[in-house]
This record gives structure tokens, sequence and C-alpha cells, in this order.
């Protein structure tokens, strides 16, 4: 066995061990996840106030904010704060719509990126509970009652919504629907380990205080939700997941645009850990350091180098192609290319292995599914899932990684200038 | 909050052992497969042989039976072949790798006697069949085997009478040590083809091959004789184990191009 196939081999046993991992915690904690489909009433009702930062947001902010303003929770106990970071185009004239809306209050500011959108909003929030909602993104009415009962734990510090693609339309809106159920089973996992990375700007609902105790949102290489959940777990703070806590979110509909998505994420995640390496392998973190981030690094390492297997394969075949054409000319292949001998179907243990992690990750998707009470169990959109992510994901972690080398930040507001201004793209 | 955080030690070393578990049974299926594989070609190189003895046995008849009566059938012919391709695929994706050298060394031997047989035939007959030797090596990167092997296929797909044996030189079995011997053949020269008793070094292109050796590379496919065109059979592509598969070998699933022996 060559070293690249025994370095392959490794990382197939890391990739296989993280997706054992988790059936093993659901299969033990799968009591625990409670779906609740009726309206359930609070004992008692806490003050919340929710974050609206906003950039370019015309076409998407009022369904934002009309979703927040019919959720079922009593409206005197819930405020809305809508923040324009700078806006250039008609987001501060669509919000302004709400200005005399008693549960609202808009601010406008200079664009200084999202942590200072949602930072001015903290400074507006006195409330109990404070939380955020992008404003591409809307909320079903039980959300917030859902996630509220999560913080009859005391040491539960922030919940963490599902987040739904909305409305999908293209095939590859289709592909990251699939994407998002296979997210819900894996921050649930991640809540029952306590090693949840990433608290998401979708309806992540935190006590106030822990903004007192830790600080406010850095700029965090423009992922500011992923620092904030790691800075909460230096401090000890405890982070959950509410299964049925649905937020709806809108999704790239192209791949330059899910593909500049992407790469500011991985970039972000990449930046983020590096920022807190102390947390690897300290068991003094628990899961976040001995699992969450070491698996993000082996998923990222190992997307690359299956990148590299494929593309030394593909340039192995054309040349061999072109040699061919090169020395007998272009004819058509010999032999009948309809017959199939059972003997040359691989065999290796490698595909024994690759087939038992699709089968994994298949499971992790249906569960995924269950979780958020989806009937649909085997779908056409797991296939579609599978596609896209195994040929465009390398090329955005490749890119992420190289951007992470090289310092080269991209950035939310980056991302919105580039769709104003090239709203097809 | 709770600033040391609790690890569950006992349920990272249990997964630990799930994990290797479903690794030793991806392995422990792989060597199933590997070992039917391994009897598929024990089982198509024991018919390979008997075929070969009918065939000196019908040879040793031959004073008592005329020419026209010897077999001129395929059948042997795309044996051979595949056989080759079987081999040299396990060589590249099968773990009993000593195994397969041994399965290559039988089927070398077996490539021998059946051109002993066709030199016989010829010699009493007449040229019906065109052998042709070829040496390859699977030492280093050699192009030039590669190349001679497309060749080599189209030569076979162009004129149905042309039989290639195909050797690697660098595979230790005396007989083929003979043939080497008795050829000529030198390791820094390879590609090399033996055609009508000569031996041919380095790459030699299709209209080279046709232009020295007019009189054995004449007979069009379209021409051959009702006989053999009854019992034609889709001739495989020659292939031989060339260095290409040794790159090849780092990876499972390329292209077959490149590989494998062939008659």
């Amino acid at each position: 066995m060559t070293a690249f196939m025994i370095v392959i081999y490794i990382f197939s046993f890391l990739a296989v061990y993280v997706q054992v991992f988790f059936l093993v915690t659901f299969i033990e904690k799968r009591r625990e996840i409670n779906i609740r489909r009726e309206d359930i009433e609070l004992p008692e009702y806490p003050t919340v106030t929710v974050i609206v930062p906003c950039y370019n947001e015309e076409k998407t902010v009022d369904i934002t904010i009309d979703s927040l303003l019919t959720l079922n929770y009593p409206k005197d106990r819930l405020k809305i704060v809508i923040v324009d970071d700078g806006s250039k185009d008609g987001t501060w004239d669509q919000i302004q719509k709400y200005k005399d809306h008693p549960q609202v209050n808009i601010f406008h500011k200079e664009n200084g990126g999202k942590h200072t959108a949602l930072n001015l909003g903290l400074e507006h929030a006195d409330s109990e509970f404070v939380g955020c909602l992008d404003a591409d993104s809307t909320v079903h009415p039980e959300t917030l009652k859902r996630i509220i009962t999560f913080f009859t734990n005391p040491d539960t510090m922030a919940v963490a919504p599902s987040i739904v693609i909305r409305d999908p339309k293209t095939m590859l809106q289709y592909a990251q629907r699939a994407e998002y159920d296979m997210a819900h089973y894996n921050k649930k996992m991640l809540a029952f380990l306590d090693a949840i990375h990433v608290t998401p700007g979708p309806f992540s609902i935190f006590r106030r205080k822990v903004f007192d105790v830790i600080g406010p949102y850095r700029k965090a290489h423009h992922t500011e939700d992923q620092e904030i959940a790691l800075r909460m777990h230096q401090h000890g703070m405890k982070i959950d997941h509410c299964p049925d806590g649905y937020v709806y979110t809108g999704s790239p509909s192209t791949i330059p645009k899910l593909y500049r998505q992407r790469v500011r994420w991985m970039y972000g995640f990449i930046k983020n850990a590096t920022d807190y390496k102390y947390f690897f392998f300290r068991p003094k973190y628990g899961a976040i350091g001995m699992f969450t981030l070491p698996s993000g690094f082996i998923s990222i390492s190992g997307t690359i180098l299956l990148l590299t297997f494929t593309m030394i394969n593909l340039y192995k075949y054309v040349s061999t192609k072109i040699l061919q054409i090169k020395t007998v000319g272009l004819h058509a292949p010999a032999g009948n290319v309809f017959s199939v001998d059972l003997f040359f179907i691989n065999t290796q243990a490698m595909i024994f292995i690759s087939i038992l992690l699709y089968m994994l990750v298949i499971a992790a998707l249906i569960n995924g599914r269950m979780m958020i009470a989806d009937r649909r169990v085997l779908s056409w959109d797991i296939l579609l899932f599978i596609i896209v992510y195994t040929v465009i994901a390398p090329f955005w972690l490749i890119r992420a990684v190289w951007n992470a080398i090289t310092h080269k930040e991209a950035s939310w507001t980056g991302e919105r200038d580039v769709l104003l201004n090239n709203p097809n793209v | 909050m709770n600033l040391n955080k609790k690890n569950d030690w006992a349920k990272y070393i249990i997964v630990f052992f799930i994990t290797a578990a479903l690794f030793a049974i991806a392995g422990g299926l792989s060597n199933f497969f590997t070992d039917k594989k391994v009897e598929n070609i024990k089982t198509v190189q024991a018919r390979l042989a008997t075929d070969i003895l009918s065939s000196e046995a019908q040879f040793a008849l031959l004073s008592e039976l005329s020419c026209n009566q010897v077999d001129e059938e395929e059948t042997l012919s795309s044996e051979l072949n595949d056989i080759a391709d079987k081999i040299a695929y396990s060589e590249k994706n099968l773990s009993a790798s000593d195994e397969i050298t041994d399965l290559k060394k039988y089927y070398t031997v077996l490539q021998i006697k059946d051109y002993l047989l066709t030199k016989k035939i010829n010699q009493k007959c007449g040229n019906k069949r065109v052998p042709v030797l070829y040496f390859y090596t699977t030492a280093d990167n050699c192009i030039e085997c590669t190349k001679q092997s497309f060749v080599l296929t189209e030569l076979r797909t162009k004129y149905p009478n042309v039989r290639v044996y195909s050797f690697d030189y660098n595979l230790d079995l005396s007989a083929l040590r003979a043939l080497i011997h008795i050829y000529k053949i030198e390791d820094t020269k390879l590609p090399a083809l033996v055609v009508d008793e000569q031996t041919n070094t380095g790459f030699q292109a299709t209209d080279v091959l046709e232009k020295k050796y007019p009189k054995l590379f004449k007979v069009k496919k379209e021409t051959t004789t009702p006989a053999s065109s009854t019992k034609k059979k889709v001739i495989p592509e020659v292939k031989s184990i060339s260095p290409e598969s040794i790159i090849n070998s780092i990876i499972p699933d390329s292209t077959n191009a490149s590989t494998s022996t062939a008659n």
C-alpha cells in the first residue's frame, strides 16, 4: 500500500469515526429529542429582544419583520430592533413603515459590518433574552416559545434553532435543503455533547447576561456567530439546540452565490478555530476541543485530499487517452463495451468504506428530517446533495484555506454588494 | 457555567472500537472477494491449460490429419486475453500480490507453450498465424511501452491472424529468461518486439511494422476466411503491464488502457 493510500485510509477512518460518534449519541439520546406539533403555553413569558441587522436587504427585510410580528408571543414581552448597517439600496425606506410600530425600534448607522449592527442592537436590548435574525430569514410562529422552554435549564446560555431552506426553486437550493436537513441532526448531536460551535445568525437566542460576561460581538473574520459560540465555550457556557424551533432562510440560488457564502463560512471557521487553537485536544474545554473543531479540520483536509485523489485519476485517464490518440489515432474502442464482467467490479476495502460513509451520511440526513417532522425519508434531493457537494465543496474549501493562508478576507457586506450590483450572478 | 467541561471518555473509546470493527468488516469483505477473483483466475487458467494440451494433442495427430482440419477458432486467443486482463487488473487492485504473481508466471508459461505450438503449426501448415512476442517493463515509467501496447491492439484489430504474446521482462521465471536470452532482449531497450524471428527494439509504429513485414501483415480483417470469420470474436484490447500501471496502482479506478498482457 502506498503512503498516499495510507493517508486516505486514516482520513476515512476519522470520517467514519465522526459519523459513528454521532450515531451512537443519537441512539443513546434519541428519547430526549422532543418534537412539538401543538401550540404550547409557557408558565411565564420572559422579555425578549430580537435584533435584525440589515445590509442591502430591501427585498426580504419586510417579510422577516412581519414574521417576527406574527410570532405567537405576548406583544408586550417582545421587542424588535432593526439596524440598517448603511445599506446602499432601499432597505432604509422599506423599514420606515415599521417606525411607528410599538414593538419596533429602527436604527440607521454607517456601514461597519454585521457585528457592529448587532452590537448597536445589543445597546438597546434590556430584556432577559436577546436574539438576532438575519434579514433574509423568517420564523415559525411557535419557534420563540419553543426555544424559551430550553432555558428552564439554568446552565443553558444560548439556544440555536433548526434552520430550514425557504421555498427552494433551483436544483442547487434543493441540494442545500437536504444539507440543512442533515445539519439539524449534526447540530442536535453536538448539543448533546455540549459542543455546538456556531450560534447561527437566523434566530439564535441568548441570555442577555451572556454579553455582559463575555462582551459584545466581534468582527471575527465576518463569522461573528461562530466566534461568539467559541467565546461562550471559553467561559464554560452551554449552548443547546431546539430541533422544533424552525427558522426559514433564503439560500443562494446559483453556484457563484453559494461559493461566495461557503468560502466566507469556511474561512471564518478556519480563522476562528485558529484563534481558539488552544481548545484543540484540551479536555477542560470538553467536546468542542476534543471533537467538534478537530472533526472540522478533518473534514476540510479529507475533502481536499479526495479532490486531489480525483484529479490525479482524471489526469491519468485523460493523459492515457491523449497518448492513445497520438499513437494510433481515433478509432472505436475494441471489445464489447456493453459486456460487464463482475470480475472487474472494484472490491477494494476502500469501496466498502466509502459505501459505509455514504450510508452514514444518508442516515444522518434521514434522522435530521425526522427531527423536523419532515415526512420525506428518501427523496431525490439526497442524490442531488451528494453529487453537488462532492463536486463543488472541495473548491470552496481550497479557496477558503488559500484565503486563510494569504489572509484574504471575504465579507458579509461584500457578498451583498456583489448581489446588489449583479443580481443575476 | 462550568469552566471544566466533562468528557465522555468511554464513548470515545467505544466509538473507536466500533469504527475499527467496521473497517475490519470492510477488509474482510474485500478479502472474500479477492479470494473469489483469484479462484476465478485459477479456473480460467486451468481451462486454458487444458485447451493448450488439447491443441498439442491435436498437433500430434496432425500427421494423420490435413492442415485444413487444424482448429482455427479464436477461443484460445480470447481466453488468453481475458486472463491477461484479469491478472493485470488484479496486480493493480487486489492485495494478494504474491498469489497474483504466481498466477502471472503460470500464464506466462501458457503463453510460451501456445507460442511454440503456433510455430509448429506454422511450419507444418504455412503461416496461418502471425506470432508477435512483446516484451515490456514495469520497472520504470515506460511511456513507449504504453504506446506500443496501443499499436499492438490496433494490429490485432486490423489483422485477426496476429497473435500477440506479452511478457513482463522483470518477471522472475526461468522459461521467460530463456526466451529473453534466445532473442537477446535487453532491459535498456524496451519495449521490444519479436516478429518473424527478428528482434525489434524500441517503439515500433503500426505503419513501420506494416512496411517492414508486408507479407505477414497483409490479411485484412475484411478478407478473412469464411471459417475464421464465422467463429470470429470481438478482439479485446491488447494491454501491457506498463509503467503507467505502476502510477495507476496508486489509484484503483483509472483506465485499464495501459495495463495487461495479451495474446
